[in-house]
């Protein structure tokens, strides 16, 4: 029991495999409305579009087609999503919220269509914060996601100034231009070699 | 770690990120340590839902994807609060669920198990916390059902539960078990769980929640992380 003589914290348990039908209905072609889509853009949304995609990859490199990525982050000009504000509940705007499941890509990959978001304070790099659940994590793992374009931001950044030097391009998506827009890369490994950094927090 | 006014993921009530006799975790767990983060950071917010974005027929899984037919099996309501540590409760969040039928069988399409799918049930469904926390679903108790893990192993029955609460740093997925089940001393995930904190997993049997000549009820409260420990009956508003 925790303080108070409630019970403590509710504990974490696996997404497991068949997560689709309930959390990402729409995606996946199940027939049931999805609350939150991987497409955070609308056309009264501000800002610069981006594509974040990327795979998840396990000890061995391999790809996890069964894996669910979350976003949260702010819009063009910083500013989080609020109840009272922006973008909060079924009002229009920048909800700054998404879900994609690595099972529909012929590649695995999560593919997010957003906004490029400003830094949420002085001092800090603009940055998406991820969470990630699969078959195989008892617990989701949180991180977060960079850009290399703004490296003069990056190197005065307060949460990865907290991140060992040499594991922080872990957190940092290349910026690649296609003739479908801008398009950052951000492949995350759950173990082993290069393993992508994840947050107590 | 703290987050803003969020108490930290107590490690005694979670799972390890590696549980080896839960052999997925071998090889998608990570091998480094968490890199600890507090103070106010963006994860202390998070997305908010309104009513009017969420039909209420998704509250009812014995109706939201039916046919021609009632589902098959053992009609059941799942109903409980969402809450924080202080015993409160955490008004107008998300909370989706999903789950095999009532043979064991999952509609999604890598579900192979050798069990028949029924057509007028889908097994899942959504709907935000009233003012107060509470939530309630009609569904079907779900089967058991076999898995690779190791010979003869059988999923105890189950229904997956996601919560969003206040904040990113708030979002919780489960899975609530059903009393006196014989497979849970034998499942590998439950057994993850710190022995302590395994009853908080299991739903209570509740006369109270029960429809007469319909469905029996089941409890399950959700506890998410959060700060401020006032007792609830102190009357404080959330803050």
């Amino acid at each position: 029991m925790a303080d108070g003589g409630f019970p403590g914290q509710t504990p974490s348990q696996t997404v497991g495999p068949f997560f689709a039908y309930g959390l990402v209905p729409g995606q996946y072609g199940y027939p049931l409305p999805d609350p939150v889509g991987a497409d955070l853009t609308g056309s009264d949304v501000a800002g610069p579009r981006i594509w974040l995609t990327g795979r998840v990859l396990d000890a061995d490199g391999a790809p996890v087609d069964d894996a669910l990525v979350e976003i949260w982050q702010a819009d063009a000009d910083g500013r989080l999503p609020t109840r009272a504000g922006l973008g909060g509940g079924n009002r229009p705007g920048f909800r700054g919220f998404g879900r994609c499941g690595t099972g529909t890509d012929p590649e695995s990959r999560f593919v997010f269509r957003t906004v490029k978001p400003g830094a949420v304070a002085a001092g800090a790099a603009p940055h998406v914060s991820l969470v990630v659940f699969a078959r195989g994590l008892l617990n989701h793992l949180f991180t977060r996601v960079y850009f290399a374009d703004e490296a003069a931001a990056n190197a005065a950044d307060p949460v990865l100034a907290q991140v060992p030097a040499d594991r922080r391009e872990t957190l940092t998506a290349e910026r690649q231009e296609t003739p479908d827009g801008a398009v950052y890369r951000h492949d995350i490994r759950l173990q082993g070699p290069g393993e992508t950094v994840f947050f107590d927090l | 770690m703290s987050v803003g006014r969020f108490s930290a993921r107590d490690w005694d009530s979670h799972p390890p990120l590696i549980a080896p006799d839960y052999k997925s975790t071998r090889q998608r767990g990570p091998g480094q340590p968490l890199v600890p983060l507090d103070g106010d950071l963006p994860e202390a917010a998070g997305p908010s839902f309104d009513a009017g974005t969420i039909d209420a027929v998704q509250a009812d899984l014995t109706a939201n994807a039916r046919v021609n037919a009632e589902p098959i099996g053992e009609r059941i309501v799942v109903a409980g609060r969402v809450l924080d540590e202080a015993g409160r409760g955490v008004p107008h969040t998300l909370v989706e669920v999903w789950q095999a039928n009532a043979a064991g069988r999952y509609v999604h399409t890598r579900d192979q198990h050798d069990a028949p799918l029924d057509p007028n049930f889908l097994g899942a469904g959504h709907a935000l916390t009233d003012a107060d926390g509470r939530y309630a679903f009609r569904t079907i108790k779900p089967g058991a059902y076999p898995w690779g893990n190791h010979p003869n192993a059988w999923r105890p029955n189950h229904i997956h539960v996601s919560v969003i609460g206040p904040a990113l740093a708030t979002r919780l997925v489960t899975q609530m078990y059903f009393p006196g089940d014989p497979l849970l001393d034998a499942d590998p995930i439950f057994l993850a769980t710190p022995r302590a904190a395994r009853p908080r997993l299991i739903a209570q049997f509740d006369w109270s929640l029960t429809e007469p000549g319909i469905a029996l009820g089941y409890r399950f409260d959700v506890v998410l992380r959060g700060r401020d420990r006032t007792p609830p009956d102190a009357g404080h508003a959330d803050g």
